[in-house]
């Protein structure tokens, strides 16, 4: 169509390209690995869920099947406002204050549709959960970078062992510095920001008058030792925070796409403006099983029929299984205090191994090769840094251990093999 | 308008709440300019620009009205008997399955049951082999697919013909990429005896003069909402010659494809010649199976088209509900087998509506509104000017569409949706002597209605 003056595509797609799922899943599809790379449990969803949605999409009440509220079906975000109220020790008004949207990533694309500006600058803490950079440049934004480092390269290492510099991260915040995106717990890393880096990063949110974006959609996902602080709730935070949670990490159904982000009106209103014209309102039956799954969950929080205690104690061990074989073939972990990922530093490994025949940084020539040499997948952390910072990436491979006993029992066995295949 | 000092004032006696119920009903243009400037020191603003002049739409706030008065509501449009069994029956299914990624996430531009099933379907009726995985994209509903659509190839300054009456997100949206909407109405070619939607039509002169070198695209929703029109194959050609000369991408709403009575047919622009290549078709589940709670939609078109929305989608939602697209693929193969025969879905909800729009179009007359009888969809409109000018509609506020619908819904707990709210600000006199209602409604409902209009008519003898 080239007679026109202006090209076809708008100018907010450049520089986008397909993400590394998209890569990773044709990949994994060709191959059929061992899949420890997206993240999502391999066995089945509760089923006080399932049989929830069942319930509401054949039951009496035929509205349910038809459109809904258009910024939250009134059962889920009265729930919501119950959990959270609670949790805050505010009252959360539930048709002001929160947001339901298609998962996290709407609330996050809506959040910063709706907040930033060309020329704003958005600080990212690297590694970064992928699509917090195109969605920052598709706002017109300018994405500015702060990894978290490993403040120790020997022995076993924890997520709380990954920290920011003060000074350095001091340094990012500018004049035109409108939001920070903080992820707790981390993904990939497992990072359960403490209290003390909260206020850190509270400090300097309020010095410099930024909006926190706080992803805190592995909060109930915090394993002993460890506890998930909102930053929300800490002094003169509420006023600029808009928080994100996820129904699919909250009750293992990713695939049910629905989210929720919630704040102080004058935020969260801008993002509910965005999300009207955008997707105008989610699917009303799934919001009413969520609903539903919350109000069950909250009569059994803290009793040892809880599914969020239940799904802390069934992922525990199985982090603890994967620590232990990936560090005996000699791969470094480090062991994450919440979440479902863990990353390894593979170069050891990896030096022994002719990457030649794959492309891209090392990480994503050693996820490559490990699937269609090994039939095992995992994900190349190089994809959560920014351009200029791939190479603080490219050591490690992100594995996700939310996944059956026999898929961890088959993933350890082709390390196993690995390395002896390299002895 | 209210001022920033007035704002800052209300916000120190805590009486933000009633503020910004108030922007509601003030239909406030110029959201930003008041500045919510809680973090009032930084030199940019909190909103973003693009929501420079967005307001909440009109749904909200009759949406609001309903719940406090619950009238008839003949308003939004969605059925309020229940979904068909056998596409309920598939996600209870789909959920009691083996298969437990069902409940995980499934591919960014669709799942592969639902693509494959799409492009089985529409394969056979555009003629063309359609590629499952680069020539369709799964939405949010119509909606996202919309909005995929003008935020993947508007840019600022880009013109967008709209034409009226039009569904309200087509504007905002526009506005939102920063496009120029250009505006142009169907009008009733006669008003007087009975009118149909095919009475509206474009003025060939004044649609040819809206295409100028900065026409980007053109939105054309056939079978229309609110009218009901279904568009002639002429028509269409009409449309098509235009943007073949101007170079211009044809975006088809063909959510209602389903829904046409007897007389009319439904023809896709993407099947007219040297069309392919620059039409983006939307298609909505919702409408397909009369599950719009459950939002899936999806659009169709050339791969050198669709790629970018799919890249926008990928960015924006990510991926669709697997569940929800698991259901649908299996109502389509389904319904694939029974088209044309008396078993099929579409077919039985055709011959269910039809009849509900003729008595609706009759007792609407019967009363003194003047419908324009639909080929097409579930909508209605009716000229309420004749019975409107006998009411007192001073307690009321807005334009005169607005009040009559606001006092029929207070005073006699029926609801409709205004018109003037499908014509942009300069248009909005030629929508307000109309209202709008959906007849997509179990008998009682209509009978309940029919009741209330009778009333109200013998109320004004």
């Amino acid at each position: 169509m080239s007679s026109r003056t202006s090209h076809v595509a708008a100018d907010r797609l450049k520089g986008m390209q397909e993400s590394v799922w998209v890569e990773f899943i044709r990949l994994a599809q060709e191959v059929k690995p061992v899949n420890l790379g997206q993240g999502f449990p391999d066995f089945a969803a509760p089923e006080f869920v399932t049989k929830a949605l069942s319930d509401a999409v054949t039951g009496p009440n035929v509205l349910l099947n038809q459109y809904t509220r258009g910024f939250g079906h009134l059962r889920l975000v009265n729930a919501l406002s119950k959990l959270y109220s609670k949790l805050l020790g505010r009252e959360l008004d539930p048709l002001t204050e929160i947001l339901v949207t298609v998962g996290a990533y709407e609330a996050l694309y809506c959040t910063i549709m709706a907040l930033v500006n060309p020329g704003d600058e958005v600080i990212i803490i690297e590694p970064f959960f992928d699509c917090y950079e195109p969605m920052t440049k598709m706002a017109g934004g300018i994405p500015v970078f702060v990894p978290l480092r490993p403040k120790k390269t020997h022995g076993p290492i924890s997520s709380a062992d990954w920290v920011l510099d003060p000074k350095e991260f001091a340094s990012k915040f500018t004049n035109k510095t409108k939001m920070i995106i903080v992820n707790t717990p981390h993904n990939p890393l497992g990072k359960v920001f403490t209290r003390s880096e909260l206020e850190m990063i509270a400090e300097l949110c309020k010095k410099h008058n930024v909006i926190c974006v706080m992803d805190e959609v592995y909060e109930w996902l915090v394993f002993k030792g460890s506890e998930h602080i909102r930053m929300a709730t800490l002094p003169g935070m509420w006023e600029r925070t808009i928080t994100v949670g996820s129904a699919g990490k909250t009750f293992s159904v990713t695939g049910w796409k629905l989210g929720w982000l919630y704040g102080p009106h004058e935020l969260t209103r801008p993002a509910q403006l965005l999300h009207q014209n955008c997707v105008y309102t989610c699917a009303t039956p799934i919001q009413e099983a969520v609903a539903v799954g919350f109000e069950i969950e909250m009569e059994r929080m803290g009793t040892p029929d809880s599914y969020w205690q239940d799904l802390i104690e069934t992922l525990e061990p199985k982090r603890d299984r994967m620590a232990k074989f990936l560090t005996t073939v000699g791969m470094a972990p480090t062991v994450p205090e919440g979440g479902y990922f863990m990353i390894a530093d593979f170069s050891e490994i990896g030096s022994k191994v002719n990457l030649d025949s794959e492309q891209g940084t090392k990480d994503y020539r050693f996820v490559k090769w490990l699937s269609r040499n090994k039939k095992l997948q995992g994900i190349p952390p190089s994809a959560f840094y920014c351009n200029e910072h791939k190479n603080l990436g490219e050591d490690y491979i992100r594995f996700c251990f939310f996944k059956e006993e026999t898929t961890l029992e088959k993933a350890e066995k082709i390390i196993v093999d690995l390395k002896k295949s390299l002895t | 308008m209210v001022t920033l000092l007035v704002f800052r004032t209300m916000k120190r006696l805590n009486l933000c709440k009633l503020l910004l119920d108030k922007y509601v009903v003030l239909n406030l243009k110029s959201y930003r300019s008041v500045g919510f400037d809680v973090l009032s020191s930084r030199t940019s603003h909190v909103v973003a620009d693009r929501l420079n002049g967005i307001q909440e739409n009109v749904w909200v706030e009759l949406i609001e009205l309903a719940k406090e008065v619950k009238p008839v509501n003949l308003g939004q449009g969605f059925p309020d008997f229940a979904a068909p069994e056998f596409i309920t029956k598939a996600l209870r299914d789909a959920l009691k399955q083996p298969d437990i990624f069902l409940n995980q996430y499934t591919r960014s531009y669709g799942h592969p049951r639902l693509v494959n099933a799409l492009s089985k379907l529409y394969s056979k009726l555009l003629c063309r082999e359609l590629d499952p995985l680069n020539e369709i994209l799964v939405t949010i509903g119509a909606d996202e697919a919309i909005y995929c659509t003008i935020m993947a190839l508007v840019n600022p300054g880009d013109e967008v013909i709209i034409i009226e009456p039009f569904f309200d997100i087509y504007e905002p949206v526009t506005k939102m990429a920063g496009g120029i909407p250009v505006f142009v109405p169907l009008r009733p070619k006669k008003t007087h005896g009975p009118i149909s939607s095919a009475d509206w039509v474009l003025d060939p002169k004044e649609l040819a003069s809206k295409f100028t070198n900065k026409t980007k695209m053109i939105i054309v929703n056939t079978p229309n909402n609110p009218l009901g029109k279904v568009f002639t194959r002429s028509e269409l050609e009409m449309i098509a010659e235009l943007c073949k000369k101007h170079n211009v991408i044809c975006v088809m709403d063909e959510v209602y494809e389903w829904l046409v009575f007897k007389g009319s047919e439904h023809i896709r622009m993407a099947t007219l010649p040297g069309m392919w290549e620059r039409t983006l078709t939307i298609g909505s589940a919702g409408k397909t199976f009369s599950i719009t709670g459950w939002k899936i939609g999806w659009l169709y078109g050339p791969r050198e088209l669709t790629k970018f929305p799919q890249l926008l989608h990928e960015n924006c939602i990510s991926s669709c509900a697997t569940p929800l697209q698991e259901a649908i693929a299996v109502g389509l193969e389904i319904e694939n087998e029974h088209m044309g025969t008396p078993e099929s879905y579409w077919r039985d909800l055709v011959d269910t509506l039809e009849p509900k729009r003729d008595r609706m179009a009759k007792f609407l007359t019967t009363v003194g509104m003047a419908p324009t009888v639909p080929e097409g969809g579930y909508f209605m409109m009716a000229d309420v000017s004749e019975i409107a000018s006998k009411i007192d509609l001073d307690a009321e506020t807005g334009m005169k569409d607005y009040r009559f619908v606001k006092w029929l819904c207070r005073n006699k707990k029926l609801q409709g949706i205004p018109i003037s709210a499908f014509y942009c600000n300069e248009h909005r006199n030629l929508g307000e002597n109309f209202i709008r209602f959906c007849f997509c409604k179990e008998e009682t409902t209509l009978e309940k209605a029919e009741q209330i209009i009778m009333d109200l008519k013998n109320s004004l003898l």
